[in-house]
């Protein structure tokens, strides 16, 4: 190699040894929790037990405490069900499409972002289920011989695939996130002791690290990543269908299936930077998560953010070149209607907002990345509140107009949903490594091999 | 000391006299394999804190199959889900929806698509998980995990004797050159 031609990314910075990786990583997992923690934790606990408390209150009278009226059926349960499982997109991508094309600064990231991913699909679940009004009931979404014929379950149904998709995405995302984790759990085995030791030996399925182990492992940890990358691709398209294949103007588009899963990186990414600028400071990680990455994350952000961009462009131009009245009105009504207020709230954060990211200050700035990411988590969650609500609205019927605005309940089971989402984050940095040990040693041989061949 | 009885037979299998090299480099540990290897010496396989690349040639493994299972599991899967939507759609209750025929492929293909990842997907882990013999264990310390550093910054090659023409004075020559942070002689059940 010739000398200075490449030049040398640092992705973890300090050059440390690997004992030092092993301390720095698992002592966040080995003292007590500081008060920072238990205020995060008690607060998400707190706003968790609401929600439930709001959910039994739904259970028990029925989906008419919710805004939901004849035209607009679904609200903010379908919204938050579409927000979440976008969410739960940028964890797949980091582990899996990232691994596939070999880009190494995933290592120090993958791991709290796979933890999301299963984290946003099991906030997402919840929605879906509530939403049918008799959730005890929801095992019939399920084929299995019964008495009512039997008579299975209509596979032609988009919103059939979508349970297909949902859980296939759960299991796999998990099955994933645990292989990775078999190394480190072994690592946490043989530092720790007492009941802790047998916990993780439990779970470390007896890892020696042994070379066979390892050639077998990465080969399993590839194979999972060629599935997981289809996975995902067609968890967001399976879910654009629910909208795309129903004869509904401003959700009948051949758009959907790309323009969703685009959204859902997007709105994934955001999360991400969300979480991770807060957990690398709390567990002081700088060494490993560093400005680099979240400079690359702020990359995909303003790509992705373009594609959304496109994509409402799009939407807007074929709907005036179809000449299809019902259409256009769809659009017309979306931009300057009752909900424009939903409609320019979207289109300024998932459009504009992330246009700062061209300027390589603001991608290397905490504070911007933090306010920048925020607001493309609350645009992206109005797409789809502008996708579902403002297309039912006004449908062909002008005598059923109507306007849907959300009870209190609505709103306090989406903020329920935060609590979930975050009170799992925050177990989940207690008592699994955030940062993936094995992945971050092997990123630091190559680095410190490739600082060697150029010099 | 090379002996006749350095293979004593055992119940679960031969115990075997092996020799330790613990390394703290993982170039170190993998030059110490190919040397020890080039000079005749059996290594049994060597346990790092991470997947070294170039390890599994170094130690002359073939490439693992299991590829197979996951494409077996795919198969299954794919079979599974198109067989049974054939059957519930199109024989047990057959159903004309929207004028189209009971056998409606193209709306099969999203579950038949899942549950091919799915099946694969478990398929690939489970003969990953069965064939490392990896499964939950009440035991706090692997029997065969020489030490716990190397889940660390260890890097430990295992060397085993396996007859007697065993050289112990070239081995401990060899460890001179290669410089190894400590070296262990031991019993080991293979």
């Amino acid at each position: 190699m010739s000398a200075g031609a490449e030049r040398v990314e640092e992705l973890i910075l300090g050059n440390p040894t690997f004992s030092q990786v092993t301390n720095e990583i698992a002592s966040p997992m080995e003292r007590r929790p500081g008060p920072a923690w238990w205020g995060a934790f008690l607060t998400a606990a707190s706003v968790l037990t609401l929600g439930v408390v709001l959910i039994g209150y739904t259970m028990s009278t029925g989906i008419g405490v919710w805004g939901l009226n004849r035209t607009v059926g679904w609200g903010y349960d379908i919204t938050n069900f579409v927000f979440w499982v976008g969410i739960g997109h940028a964890g797949t991508l980091i582990s899996a499409i990232l691994l596939l094309f070999r880009q190494r600064w995933r290592t120090s990231i993958a791991r709290a972002a796979e933890g999301m991913t299963i984290f946003a699909v099991l906030c997402a679940a919840i929605f879906p289920l509530i939403h049918m009004g008799r959730p005890w009931l929801a095992f019939w979404v399920f084929p299995y011989p019964n008495t009512r014929g039997p008579i299975s379950v209509n596979f032609r149904s988009p919103l059939l695939w979508d349970v297909f998709a949902i859980s296939t995405y759960f299991t796999v995302s998990l099955l994933f996130w645990y292989v990775g984790l078999i190394p480190d759990l072994a690592t946490m085995r043989d530092r720790s002791t007492g009941w802790r030791r047998r916990i993780y030996a439990f779970l470390a399925l007896g890892w020696d690290g042994g070379t066979r182990t390892w050639q077998r492992y990465e080969k399993a940890c590839v194979l999972l990543a060629g599935l997981a990358t289809p996975l995902v691709v067609s968890v967001h398209t399976i879910v654009s269908f629910d909208f795309a294949t129903s004869v509904i103007p401003g959700w009948h588009t051949t758009i959907f299936p790309p323009y969703f899963v685009a959204g859902a990186v997007f709105s994934g990414f955001a999360m991400v930077i969300t979480l991770l600028l807060v957990t690398r400071k709390v567990l002081g990680l700088e060494r490993y998560i560093t400005a680099s990455h979240f400079e690359k994350m702020a990359r995909v952000l303003l790509t992705t953010g373009m594609i959304v961009g496109f994509a409402y462009a799009t939407e807007l131009c074929i709907a005036l070149y179809s000449g299809n009245r019902y259409e256009r009105f769809t659009f017309e009504n979306r931009a300057f209607g009752p909900y424009a207020w939903a409609y320019w709230t979207m289109v300024a954060c998932n459009v504009l907002v992330p246009q700062v990211f061209w300027w390589a200050r603001a991608r290397r700035s905490a504070l911007v990345l933090f306010v920048a990411a925020c607001l493309v988590n609350v645009g992206m969650w109005f797409e789809r509140f502008n996708i579902i609500v403002t297309s039912l609205h006004r449908d062909y019927l002008p005598s059923s107009w109507s306007y849907y605005t959300p009870t209190l309940v609505e709103m306090g089971i989406l903020l329920g949903s935060f609590g979930l989402f975050f009170t799992c984050f925050l177990l989940f940095v207690r008592f699994a490594p955030v940062v993936a040990f094995h992945e971050v040693k092997l990123t630091l041989s190559e680095q410190r091999e490739t600082a060697h061949a150029v010099r | 000391m090379p002996s006749a009885d350095s293979a004593v037979a055992s119940p679960m299998g031969s115990r075997r006299r092996i020799h330790t090299l613990a390394f703290d480099d993982p170039s170190r540990a993998l030059a110490a394999v190919r040397a020890l290897r080039a000079d005749g010496f059996e290594v049994d396989d060597v346990h790092t804190p991470y997947a070294v690349h170039g390890m599994d040639e170094a130690l002359g493994l073939p490439e693992t199959r299991l590829g197979l299972a996951t494409l077996a599991g795919g198969l299954l899967g794919a079979g599974v889900a198109f067989g049974f939507q054939f059957w519930t759609h199109a024989v047990d209750w057959p159903l004309v929806i929207g004028g189209k025929s009971p056998l409606a492929l193209p709306a099969q293909v999203p579950v038949s698509f899942e549950l091919t990842i799915l099946f694969a997907a478990f398929a690939t882990v489970g003969t990953f998980l069965a064939r490392r013999r990896l499964f939950p264990r009440i035991a706090v310390t692997p029997p065969s995990q020489p030490g716990p550093g190397v889940t660390d910054d260890r890097f430990v090659v295992l060397v085993v004797e396996r007859d007697a023409g065993f050289r112990p004075a070239r081995l401990r020559e060899l460890a001179r050159e290669l410089g190894p942070v400590e070296t262990v002689e031991g019993w080991r059940v293979m």
